[in-house]
């Protein structure tokens, strides 16, 4: 009895190659385009912003940042003068946005911990839900709400301020008027930007190393022994990354700040008072009965907030990124 | 033989002679609080919320400081202020839910949501005009946004997630960089660019491209936490039965994680359904139906509460925060489906 050895068939050796085949070569070349996107519509707004903003730059040279009139005049001739220059709208800018970080600060980093470490677990998920859900509220509708709910509250809180701190120059005021003020449209801002000061410090609180943890626990700290030696140190780059994105936030801000605050050109440092400024609403507010020359001033005060936002966010976002990344 | 049972015991955890402490610390605080406000000139709310932290705080401390000392104080002093920032932040956000609820729900009615404005002015009494052109309006500028942003965000994802390309880094520090371009600058750059250049005035198209800066860094950040979840054994399975990485991508992570991406879209609507600022730019304002996206101004759900706003009479502020409502209550919806969808996404 014998079996029939079948014939040994081997098939050809097949041919490696480390070539991605053609549909492949097409995928990659269609995501790779498409992902530049962003570096696209970065570079087109500087672009396009630069060159109608070009003009008024070109004629107010560094006055464009460091005066304060904004003003255009036409005289019999027909001769236009004039005078453009942001430096009271970026001090206001600047002023409102730090107060929006003195108040949201503080308050985001409480809520954070208080989340991450105290609360309990169905108050935690309703709160988280709430905090994500204000993230998400439209910015006209917190303008609406601080000129018609805070607003009549926030006078008071002012009115208070003044009473007890007045002495000191920033809470006195030249008249008894204390609504519209930065100081309101400060405590707007900072409603807008505790979701993400706060979304950002729990992400880095939620991420302390467990041991670290215990074993604070195991040499008989309290929770906030635990907190101050073993948390705050390492979760303190977050809540620095966190606080700039909310600023840049803040910086941009447009209708919100617009419906509570009174525009003027004059830099102000008196926080109660009902005058101040913000590059952005400032652009809002001067669009309407913009001429030519005026449109040009507006695109080049766009070129300098995108520039100012652009700064912060990328200094943001790498503190964020190296403190959540490395875990320190 | 005896069996021993084990008793569940959490030795940390409060015991009833501690929460009859806390219970009565807190109640003395309230009572101190009311007696302080009632005695001194401090009034209204404000007085009633910082008494009532500073007794509770003393009164618990005092409570505490017989057992375990300055080190009790202290840690009580931070539970106590955690507690205080998270209610102060809760408070802003119910504020601002009820004042909206109660204040929009008056001026909404069977004419407000089928109506246009057209034969009405903002000043005429409720009742008379809607916003239901608005409503269009915003519907259109989501479509177009949708369909230029999707795409874009979600290829760029790809990028991040499955080709890793040498830019990868570049890329999403520019995402990062773009979710910060503010609303303004986003508007002012679609009339620099095609209003001042071209032919092409205001109308939802621009709004819609205005709209879709905003919208891709959304959408792409989170289409990546998503991709990011689907399990690496499946494309390692895909690659193995002789998939190319094209078909591993479309038959088998795009599908696993197609409801995060559902997701993802929908967060991105939610972010910019409300934006103000760019569509006065970009759509203007129009108080009849415009059924023509390409050519001109279309009505919009913000521009009404704006010129609600602007308006400064009763009439007109009762119609921007009825408007605000059913623009709330779409980003509600949409928050609602989002998370619904999310939980259904893969988890680790």
């Amino acid at each position: 009895m014998s079996i029939d050895t079948p014939a040994k068939v081997i098939p050809a050796a097949r041919k490696i190659t480390t070539k991605p085949r053609v549909s492949d070569q097409i995928f990659r070349a269609i995501v790779t385009t498409f992902s530049f996107s962003a570096l696209l519509i970065l570079s087109l707004i500087a672009i396009f912003l630069l060159s109608k903003g070009f003009a008024t730059l070109k004629a107010q040279g560094l006055g464009f940042i460091t005066n304060f009139e904004w003003s255009v005049v036409v005289d019999d001739g027909g001769v236009e003068t004039a005078h453009f220059g942001l430096q009271a709208m970026l001090i206001g800018t600047v002023v409102i946005s730090f107060i929006a970080l003195f108040i949201a600060v503080p308050l985001s980093v409480f809520t954070a911990l208080f989340l991450t470490f105290y609360a309990p677990e169905r108050i935690k998920k309703l709160l988280v839900t709430l905090i994500d859900l204000m993230a998400a509220f439209p910015s006209i509708l917190y303008g609406l709400w601080g000129f018609f709910v805070l607003m009549p509250m926030a006078e008071y809180w002012a009115k208070l301020l003044h009473k007890w701190l007045g002495w000191i120059y920033i809470f006195d005021v030249p008249d008894a008027i204390y609504s519209r003020s930065p100081f309101i449209a400060g405590i707007v801002l900072s409603v807008m930007i505790i979701p993400i000061i706060t979304s950002v410090s729990r992400e880095v609180f939620s991420q302390t190393p467990l041991d670290r943890v215990q074993a604070a626990y195991a040499l008989g700290a309290t929770k906030w022994g635990m907190i101050r030696a073993v948390v705050l140190p390492f979760g303190a780059g977050g809540v620095v990354g966190g606080s700039m994105l909310g600023l840049g936030r803040a910086f941009g801000e447009t209708v919100a700040v617009f419906s509570v605050l009174n525009i003027v050109f004059r830099t102000n440092f008196q926080i109660l008072f009902t005058q101040g400024g913000n590059v952005a609403s400032m652009i809002i507010q001067k669009w309407g009965e913009a001429g030519p020359s005026e449109v040009s001033a507006l695109m080049a005060a766009g070129l300098v907030l995108f520039i100012l936002t652009l700064m912060v966010n990328f200094l943001a976002n790498a503190v964020v990124t190296r403190t959540v990344k490395s875990g320190r | 033989m005896s069996t021993s049972t084990v008793q569940k015991m959490r030795p940390w955890a409060a015991s009833p002679k501690d929460r009859a402490l806390t219970t009565l610390s807190v109640l003395l605080s309230v009572l101190t609080s009311v007696v302080i406000v009632a005695a001194t000139p401090m009034k209204g709310k404000l007085a009633y919320f910082a008494l009532f932290f500073l007794s509770w705080f003393v009164i618990d401390s005092l409570f505490v400081v017989r057992k375990q000392g300055a080190k009790g104080v202290r840690d009580g002093l931070a539970a106590k202020i955690t507690l205080f920032g998270a209610v102060i932040v809760s408070m802003a956000v119910f504020s601002i839910l009820f004042a909206t609820i109660s204040k929009g729900l008056k001026g909404i009615n069977f004419a407000f949501l089928s109506q246009n404005m057209h034969n009405a002015s903002l000043f005429d009494p409720i009742g008379k005009g809607g916003i239901l052109h608005a409503i269009l309006g915003t519907l259109m500028l989501i479509a177009f946004a949708i369909i230029f942003s999707v795409p874009m965000g979600i290829l760029t994802a790809l990028y991040l997630t499955e080709i890793k390309g040498k830019a990868a880094g570049l890329i999403q520090f520019l995402v990062q960089a773009m979710s910060g371009v503010p609303s303004v600058v986003a508007g002012l750059f679609i009339y620099a660019a095609i209003i001042l250049n071209t032919p092409l005035r205001s109308s939802a198209f621009l709004g819609g491209l205005a709209l879709t800066i905003l919208m891709v860094p959304t959408v792409t950040r989170t289409a990546q936490e998503v991709l990011n979840l689907v399990p690496q054994d499946l494309r390692e399975a895909g690659l193995a039965m002789g998939a190319t990485q094209w078909k591993t991508v479309a038959l088998v992570v795009v599908p696993a994680a197609r409801s995060g991406l559902i997701t993802a879209t929908i967060l991105g609507v939610a972010r910019i359904a409300g934006e103000t600022a760019p569509l006065l730019f970009t759509v203007g304002v129009f108080d009849s139906y415009n059924f023509n996206p390409f050519k001109g101004d279309q009505g919009t759900i913000p521009t009404v509460v704006w010129r609600g706003l602007l308006g400064g009479t009763p009439e007109s502020v009762q119609r921007a925060w009825s408007a605000i409502l059913v623009l709330l209550v779409v980003v509600l919806v949409m928050f609602v489906l989002a998370r619904a969808f999310g939980s259904k996404s893969p988890k680790k």
